[in-house]
């Protein structure tokens, strides 16, 4: 196992599940009551040093019991390595805790991950959608059950009439 | 030319200096010739119009040069880009904006009809909400081409009428399209 | 930094017992709200920023994105890998190469194609191209945002030289889709070559002269000079990346650190910032106009003259068009790839390129099958966006538009 990996099991024993790599990449899957400490850990520990977020992503698993993945990417500028940490979250109880306080870069894509799939993050200080209107009525594009052209909204136009009726 | 006309039926024929042509024409011709646009760029066809407006193009040789950064000014819109749902309450706030008479280009493929982004937030042609008098086609039209939208634009408003009673206005279509 | 806070001291230190301010007669006061955009001409598109204000000073910020989602990552889902491409040149259209090779990349990384020699010469020229086209592009419009718009003819003029070059390599000017995986569509022709060299003997007194507009201009140095100052740490954090981030002092260059293309075999330096305010980020934006000159020189010189264009992964990579037309087993790997595509390892990658903005990544999952089974874009205009509001606190009205054109943003990709 590649030692950052190791670093992490053997600091979270119980949060650590699972490491891969593949083609050069680091992805650490760990729990997600886990993850706000992790998250903490590779910003402060000296040597992981991750100052750096590169990206919060998500994956729509929707035939697994626990659908949501929740990705995180974050590089160290000082050592120069990048480890991915993916969570998983089922779909009745879409909650994750928000990064947001170690990374403020997080804000931003932990709410685009909440616009797109649905996912929650406890303790963001703005859980809003960021590219969708706030009051979208369809749902999670991003989600593998939304159809790709959407269910009619874009071609729906309220502000049509507005200015006929008077 | 088609605009002066030297007239034979005015005691001043043949003066040089004076010109007779119909006053529709006059309206028009002004018309055309200072179309101002409005500085209103969606994605990436107005880079093209940007380009257009710069020192190799200078769309200023055809009066279309004066770009408003207020629909209040303007007579021209050119819906550079692609046209989101969301954006499109603005658009159509924006055309009411502006004062009579104004047209609309619909530049590029996606105002147009699209384009590739056949999803769930693009709306698939600008012309559901707005009336266009041009459409450009290209992703993205070059200048040349948006050149070619104006002059063909200018054409058109050279037909106009102005002092006889124009046809009703376009009404919007109802909501239920598509 | 400490700019910053004396800037924001004299905003919130309000004394209620300093005997001065008791006799003045006391005036009705309230926070002003200011809705900026999305029609706006100095947003670079169709951004939405709410300030709110007090004076004529920005306590909050808030943005509103989104006017410009196209949905991309959904339709990435519904096409094969080759039919992506497209679609990355209209995510960040001033600079559609540079994004075509961060897409071929994470898909040669999914893939593990190895790109032959000239190609990888080819692509970093190009790339390097397309980077002066974007710092052209950001010049020009960032000094007409500030008012200082002679740069903006200048620079365009000279940009128009290059899009011609592109014209004549792929047929189009912005969005090109020249790259493809494993390799690029066509190689250079003769007068391609002749004249990229032209240009590099042209270019570099061109810049001198960009910077005499500037470097001397009171205005241009009162307006960014000081303006949007971030520290490295902040900077960081907020994940801002490319000029923005050097611009702080954080010599994070994916050019070198985790080097792609020709890059490793050129010698190159990458200008660091010290202040972290709007100037060091123009001033870092012209050095790397004159180091990528510098990369495509000893490009040209390098290149192996001869060489194939494409890798040869019959799996993978498309045939060339000649033989498509002539050879039927060709034909058919082109008509299997476009209509099915390959098929991909299962797997997750993340592939980060150094564009002219900042790190543009990929982040692919694939469950094998022709489609990416999800596709994420780690687009640095829109996580430059996240920092906004803490950039702009403290700061005049007018700055808002140096500060979100410091990061040169652009909406397309902003929005997806």
């Amino acid at each position: 196992m590649h030692p950052l990996a190791e670093t992490i099991q053997t600091r979270f024993p119980d949060g650590f599940l699972s490491a891969q790599e593949w083609r050069g990449d680091l992805a650490v899957t760990v729990k997600r009551e886990a993850l706000h400490a992790i998250g903490r850990f590779l910003k402060d520990d000296p040597d992981m040093a991750c100052d750096y977020i590169v990206l919060v992503s998500s994956v729509d698993w929707p035939d697994e019991e626990e659908r949501f993945e929740v990705v995180y990417e974050v590089y160290s500028i000082r050592h120069r390595h990048r480890i991915r940490v993916k969570t998983r979250v089922p779909e009745h109880d879409c909650y994750v805790d928000s990064l947001t306080d170690i990374w403020p870069g997080a804000d931003f894509m932990e709410r685009e991950v909440f616009d797109m799939m649905g996912i929650r993050f406890n303790n963001h200080p703005d859980m809003r959608r960021i590219l969708m209107p706030d009051d979208f009525p369809e749902g999670y594009p991003l989600r593998k059950d939304f159809p790709l052209q959407g269910k009619g909204w874009r071609d729906t136009f309220d502000f049509l009439n507005e200015g006929a009726a008077s | 030319m088609g605009l002066i006309q030297i007239g034979k039926k005015h005691e001043k024929d043949g003066d040089i200096g004076v010109i007779t042509l119909s006053l529709e024409k006059a309206a028009n011709w002004a018309r055309k010739g200072s179309l101002w646009p409005m500085t209103f760029g969606l994605a990436c066809c107005a880079i093209e119009m940007i380009a257009a407006v710069s020192s190799r193009y200078d769309v200023d040789r055809y009066g279309a040069g004066v770009f408003r950064g207020s629909p209040r000014q303007s007579d021209l819109m050119i819906v550079a880009g692609t046209v989101c749902r969301r954006m499109a309450p603005v658009i159509r706030k924006i055309y009411d904006q502006m004062p009579e008479p104004k047209y609309v280009i619909s530049m590029g493929s996606c105002a147009t009809s699209g384009n590739i982004y056949d999803s769930y937030s693009v709306v698939q042609g600008v012309d559901r909400f707005v009336p266009v008098d041009i459409y450009v086609p290209g992703c993205p039209p070059t200048p040349e081409a948006l050149f070619d939208g104006i002059l063909r634009l200018q054409d058109q408003i050279m037909q106009k009428r102005v002092f006889t009673k124009q046809p009703e206005e376009v009404r919007p279509r109802d909501k239920a399209i598509g | 930094m400490a700019h910053l806070e004396d800037q924001r001291e004299t905003v919130y230190k309000v004394d209620p017992a300093n005997p001065e301010t008791k006799d003045l007669p006391i005036l009705r006061t309230e926070e002003l709200l200011l809705n900026m955009g999305p029609q706006h001409p100095a947003t670079h598109g169709v951004l939405k920023v709410i300030l709110d204000l007090e004076g004529e000073r920005i306590t909050k910020s808030t943005v509103v994105m989104g006017f410009l989602h196209r949905g991309v990552e959904k339709l990435a889902e519904y096409g094969t890998y080759h039919q992506f491409i497209p679609h990355t040149d209209r995510l960040d259209y001033v600079c559609a190469m540079y994004n075509n090779f961060a897409y071929c990349r994470a898909v040669e990384k999914l893939m593990n194609v190895t790109v032959p020699e000239r190609a990888e010469y080819l692509r970093t020229i190009v790339a390097e191209v397309q980077r002066i086209i974007g710092h052209l592009f950001w010049l020009g419009t960032q000094a007409l945002d500030i008012g200082a718009m002679t740069v903006f003819f200048y620079t365009f003029r000279d940009r128009e030289i290059l899009l011609d070059w592109f014209d004549e390599l792929c047929g189009a000017r912005l969005t090109t889709s020249w790259y493809r995986i494993g390799g690029v569509e066509r190689d250079f022709t003769d007068s391609l070559e002749s004249k990229i060299r032209d240009f590099l003997a042209y270019f570099p007194p061109k810049i001198d002269e960009y910077v005499v507009f500037l470097e001397k201009n009171r205005i241009w140095l009162a307006r960014t000079v000081g303006v949007a100052v971030i520290s490295a740490e902040d900077a960081l954090g907020y994940g801002l990346s490319g000029p923005t981030l050097r611009g702080s002092g954080v010599d994070y260059d994916l050019r070198k650190y985790e080097s792609y293309g020709a890059y490793p075999k050129c010698e190159f330096s990458v200008p660091v910032g010290k202040n972290g305010d709007t100037y060091d980020r123009y001033w870092i934006r012209i050095e790397e106009m004159r180091e990528s000159i510098k990369i495509i020189r000893q490009c040209m010189d390098q290149m192996p003259k001869e060489g194939p264009v494409m890798a040869e992964v019959p799996s993978v990579t498309l045939p060339p068009k000649n033989r498509v037309f002539t050879n039927l087993e060709s034909m058919i790997q082109q008509f299997k790839l476009f209509s099915q595509g390959f098929d991909a390892p299962p797997g997750e990658i993340y592939c980060g390129t150094e564009a002219h903005k900042g790190e543009l990544g990929f982040y692919i999952v694939s469950t094998g099958g022709g489609n990416p089974y999800r596709l994420k874009i780690r687009s640095p205009s829109f996580i430059h966006m996240g920092a906004f509001d803490y950039m702009a606190k403290g700061y005049m009205i007018a700055d808002a538009v140096t500060i979100f054109g410091s990061y040169d943003i652009v909406m397309g990709e902003c929005d997806r």
